[in-house]
């Protein structure tokens, strides 16, 4: 293999390759250094540099006639966003939504996950995992616009429930906590599984043998076994969930989640501080479920 | 194991789940050949009248290049910046290794609209036009992390016995990358850079901040046009598309690893 590399280059510049080489060869902390300089300069430069100016800037003023931001530092924005009631009202719906996507995703999770890892045959079982999978690949705007043309006036949920009389629930937030659990639904199903099936099947038949029910299994042997991979599956659902605001204005009709506050402020609004001010909301949120949940020990099943 | 009953009602709930997983993405392909404007169901006619008048959309063409240009070029970065990463973390004993998994993940694990409007933000002060560079920039502070969790599990499994053995036999440090760690490297790279590829190619939100009013990506080109009556027909054709290419990278992952994808994210 060698005798190739040899071939292909000429004398000087394999010379000077050598060289640096040999040279870097004797000082590995130019290699440590070389190696982190562009990821480095990239992430902590670039975008903790960017992520700090934000988070900065949530405590500047804007000028009340012009709209130009004023580099004094106030915490207007806050009370702004604490005391007036439609925002608290936004934060409680959102995080309402973010907890009932989750609930919604573990309890059809379970039983899915369950029927995967043990009761079906091992190569049902591959195909299954590719099923659920395959739909993670699709456009998550086209799943949104899916439920869209699902949830249409006349459209496929009111014709499959036209016979019993029925009719879809329409665009608004139970459209959106639909499309949102049928999105990252496959984020739960996934660690769920994978926490089944290290759970090994002779502590479910020790169960049965000492005279337990399968439910009774389930709820005392299983389910404690599953708490951080559900956990770690809720990570997923709770942040994507809180973060949202596309599929909201897709299926959602008039109804507002707090990354809408942001988003508006920023493009219709032009208020950076304000919104960068309500960015703390999902950032405060997610770092403190974070936190909660390295505490349970979840964090090593991601 | 459950009892007769309670396997029946698995059975129901997995039929119902994987149903009602594929059901919309059935609907979608369908609607493409509907005649009708509307969403109304069931269809009534057969046409393929809209595929080729997207297949004549200038808009749905331009934004599909941008989109996979943005991809590339977001996947070349991650490829380069997530392996340099990973060597780093894996190779060397350094203050602070601890801490860069969570940096890395830290684009991913917050919302979207946080990253989006942090770089919005600094593109401003630093005085950088918006355009297909800084969606490729946005794009790739989120996709290294693909690439580096990929690259690192290969690391360290394969370990530096093999790199050592090459350096006694009197190999320099880029003959033993080239001819003994990238070989081994390759098909872990080559999955984090199709899950980089696949979420660069499916970002929105981010996306809506960093990117000009001339330069649209795929999802930017079908939000715009989204609530447009008028090319709802053009957006369903687009959407089946995006549905059917999705196979795509599920195959080519069967192929390279024999493993079920996604399974690490």
């Amino acid at each position: 293999m060698t005798t190739v590399a040899t071939k292909t280059s000429t004398a000087p510049e394999l010379s000077r390759a050598r060289s640096t080489s040999a040279w870097l060869h004797r000082h590995p902390s130019a290699r440590l250094l070389g190696l982190l300089s562009l990821p480095g300069l990239w992430l902590v430069v670039a975008y903790l540099g960017s992520l700090a100016v934000m988070l900065i800037a949530a405590f500047w003023a804007t000028n009340d006639f012009t709209g130009a931001v004023e580099h004094r530092t106030t915490l207007d924005n806050f009370r702004a966003l604490v005391t007036q009631p439609v925002y608290r009202r936004v934060a409680l719906r959102s995080l309402g939504v973010a907890a009932l996507v989750t609930l919604v995703d573990t309890l059809i999770a379970l039983p899915m996950a369950y029927y995967m890892a043990k009761v079906a045959s091992p190569r049902v079982r591959r195909l299954l995992v590719v099923a659920v999978l395959t739909p993670l690949w699709a456009s998550y705007l086209v799943k949104a616009y899916a439920w869209r043309v699902m949830f249409a006036k006349g459209g496929v949920v009111d014709w499959l429930l036209s016979p019993v009389g029925g009719h879809g629930p329409g665009f608004g937030l139970r459209a959106t906590v639909i499309t949102l659990s049928y999105l990252w639904l496959p984020f739960m199903v996934l660690p769920v599984f994978a926490g089944l099936e290290r759970i090994p099947d002779a502590l479910l038949e020790a169960s049965a043998d000492q005279g337990a029910r399968p439910l009774r299994t389930f709820r005392s042997v299983v389910l404690p076994l599953l708490f951080p991979a559900l956990l770690a599956g809720s990570i997923f659902t709770f942040s994507l969930s809180l973060g949202d605001y596309i599929t909201v204005k897709i299926v959602g009709g008039a109804s507002q989640l707090a990354s809408n506050v942001i988003y508006d402020n920023i493009t219709t609004g032009g208020n950076l501080p304000f919104a960068s001010a309500a960015a703390f909301f999902p950032i405060i949120v997610m770092v403190g479920y974070l936190l909660a949940v390295r505490r349970a020990g979840a964090l090593d099943d991601l | 194991m459950p009892s007769t009953a309670g396997r029946r009602l698995l059975v129901a709930t997995m039929a119902v789940g994987l149903l009602v997983i594929y059901l919309p993405l059935a609907v979608v392909l369908v609607n493409s050949f509907n005649s009708s404007r509307t969403f109304s169901w069931p269809p009534r006619h057969f046409t393929t009248h809209w595929w080729s008048q997207a297949w004549g959309s200038a808009g749905a063409r331009s934004a599909l290049r941008v989109s996979i240009e943005a991809g590339l070029g977001a996947t070349a970065i991650a490829l380069v910046l997530g392996t340099m990463a990973a060597f780093a973390v894996s190779r060397y004993r350094w203050f602070g290794r601890d801490g860069v998994s969570l940096l890395l993940l830290l684009p991913i694990a917050l919302p979207g609209i946080v990253t989006g409007i942090a770089l919005n933000n600094a593109f401003r002060l630093v005085g950088v036009p918006f355009g297909l560079l800084t969606i490729i920039v946005g794009h790739s502070t989120f996709c290294i992390v693909l690439v580096y969790n990929n690259a690192l599990a290969r690391l360290r499994r394969m370990g530096s016995s093999l790199e050592e053995a090459s350096a006694d036999l009197g190999a320099g440090i880029w003959q033993t990358f080239r001819y003994v760690t990238f070989p081994m490297l390759r098909s872990a790279l080559f999955a984090g850079g199709l899950l980089a590829f696949a979420l660069s190619f499916d970002e929105i939100i981010v996306t809506t901040f960093t990117s000009a009013p001339g330069v649209q990506t795929l999802p930017l080109w079908i939000f715009a046009n989204l609530f447009r009556p008028n090319q709802g027909p053009v957006v369903n054709v687009v959407a089946a598309v995006l549905v059917l290419l999705s196979i795509v990278p599920v195959w080519l992952a069967q192929r390279v690893s024999g493993e079920p994808v996604g399974a690490r994210r």
